[in-house]
Order: C-alpha cells, then structure tokens, then sequence
C-alpha cells in the first residue's frame, strides 16, 4: 500500500472547509442539545469558527484586518458570555431549571 | 510538515468539537470546547497570527471558559434528562447540515485555487506591533466603542446576577 500524498504545504481551502466543519457542529449543538449552558458554548463554537475564516483570509489578502475583526469578535464573545450566563444564572434562580424546553412561558 | 501540522490540529478540533455535541454532561462539553480552543490558537500561529493566538489562549480558553465552569458548578448542572424529543429535527436535522457543510465546502474549493498553499512565516504581520499600529490609528474609534460596549456588559451582568435587596 503506498503511502498517503500529504502536500507540503496545506491549501488555503482546507482551512475554510474546518472552519465551515466547525461551524456546522456549532449549529448542530445549537439545535439538538436541550442544555441551556450547552447551547451558549455551541454560539461561542461557532464565533470561533468564524475567526478562523477571518485569519484565513488575513493570511490570504496579507493584511492585518482580518485580525483585528477577530480581536474585536473575541472581545463582544467576551462580553456576551458575561451577560448571557447572568442571564442563564437569573433564569435558574427564578425557574429551578436549565432545560430548554422548560423555559416556554412566551409561548402561547 | 505544515499540512501534517494542520491535520494534527484540524483533527484535534473536529474531535472535540464532535465531543461537545454528543457529550450529555455540561463540563464534558465545556472541556471539549477548551480543547477546540487550543487547537484553533496552534491553527493561528499557522497562518501568522501571533497575537491573536494568545489572545484565543487568554481571553477565549482562560477568562471565558473559566466562567462557563464557574457558572455550570455554581448551578450544578448535571446530564441531560431528556434525550431530542422524537421529532422531525431528528431525522431531517443532520442530513440538512451535513447537505450545508457539502455545498460550503464545493464552493470554497471552487473558489479557492488549490495552488494556492499557506506557509508558515510568509505572512509576518501577525505581530503586536502591526496589530497595535493598527488598532490605534485606523481602527481607532471602533476599539474606543469596544470600552463602552465592555462598560455596558459589565453593569447588565451585575444588575442581573447580585441578590434582590428587600
């Protein structure tokens, strides 16, 4: 069995098709887990994913930007877990529970 | 050995990644995403980006997924009771995404000339004095903007989480 051909070097695409990969386990742990802390690190997931097409794209386009919009989404990440979990913190305070499907005094 | 750099890497987070969706206990999952978060930082150093790197290791896999823990023990969260309810999401879900990701990943590679590789150590304006120069000149009112958004974040998560006083 000959050996596998690994290029040298890896192509840009590949790292766009791990982001994307990325961002689709984001969106299916956003959508299949009942957790309510769960489903806010499938969001962070998916912000990570998102960085990484933008440092891919940096590398491509030699410039700096794309960093930077990465360090600006790692900042609003940064604040949105600050808010979202005293939010989920309040909710368990006042409901007992961290199942999502229990949370649904809106509906109806 | 870059490409082999990457695959280690690239697989180091598909797996994790798979980890947190299908692990039913919290911290499982929160220590799943510390390991995607590892690996994405070694994927930037990659591609040049030295300081966002260590920011990715600081702020994402230091101050933010200590605070998830933080939140999942102080809640004491325990597994998942109730699997997917039996509903369409479960049978039509997966083959959407899995159609999604192929059509995403047709394109860049249409998109993207396969010629076109990533070298470690061609793109060097990754360092903390371009991403600084940048951040205080042209992106200057945008960083200024970022403080009060950060102002504004910490007073909601204090007026949310202190204790009611009677």
């Amino acid at each position: 069995m000959p050996p596998l051909p690994i290029p040298a070097a890896a192509p840009l695409s590949w790292y766009l098709t791990l982001s994307a990969v990325l961002f689709a386990l984001g969106v299916a742990g956003f959508l299949f887990r009942r957790n309510i802390i769960t489903v806010f690190m499938s969001i962070e997931l998916m912000l990570n994913a998102v960085n990484l097409t933008f440092i891919t794209f940096s590398y491509r386009l030699k410039q700096v930007d794309g960093h930077i919009f990465s360090f600006f989404v790692m900042v609003v990440a940064a604040a949105e877990a600050a808010v979202g979990l005293a939010i989920i913190l309040t909710v368990f305070k006042n409901r007992q529970t961290l199942e999502i499907d229990e949370l649904n005094s809106l509906k109806n | 050995m870059d490409a082999l750099l990457f695959m280690i890497f690239a697989a180091v987070a598909v797996v994790c990644g798979l980890n947190l969706v299908l692990q039913t206990h919290p911290i499982s999952s929160a220590l799943s995403l510390v390991g995607v978060m590892a690996a994405l930082a070694a994927l930037y150093l990659l591609l040049g980006g030295e300081f966002i790197a260590a920011a990715q290791l600081v702020v994402y896999a230091g101050a933010i997924m200590v605070l998830f823990i933080f939140v999942i023990m102080l809640l004491n969260a325990g597994t998942e009771h109730k699997a997917l309810k039996g509903s369409w999401a479960k049978y039509a879900g997966v083959p959407l995404l899995v159609a999604l990701l192929g059509m995403v990943a047709y394109l860049v590679q249409r998109m993207s000339p396969p010629t076109e590789n990533v070298v470690f150590g061609e793109f060097r304006k990754g360092n903390p004095v371009e991403i600084g120069h940048a951040l205080f000149t042209t992106y200057l009112l945008p960083f200024e903007v970022t403080s009060v958004l950060i102002l504004i974040a910490i007073l909601g998560a204090i007026v949310l989480a202190r204790k009611e006083i009677e």
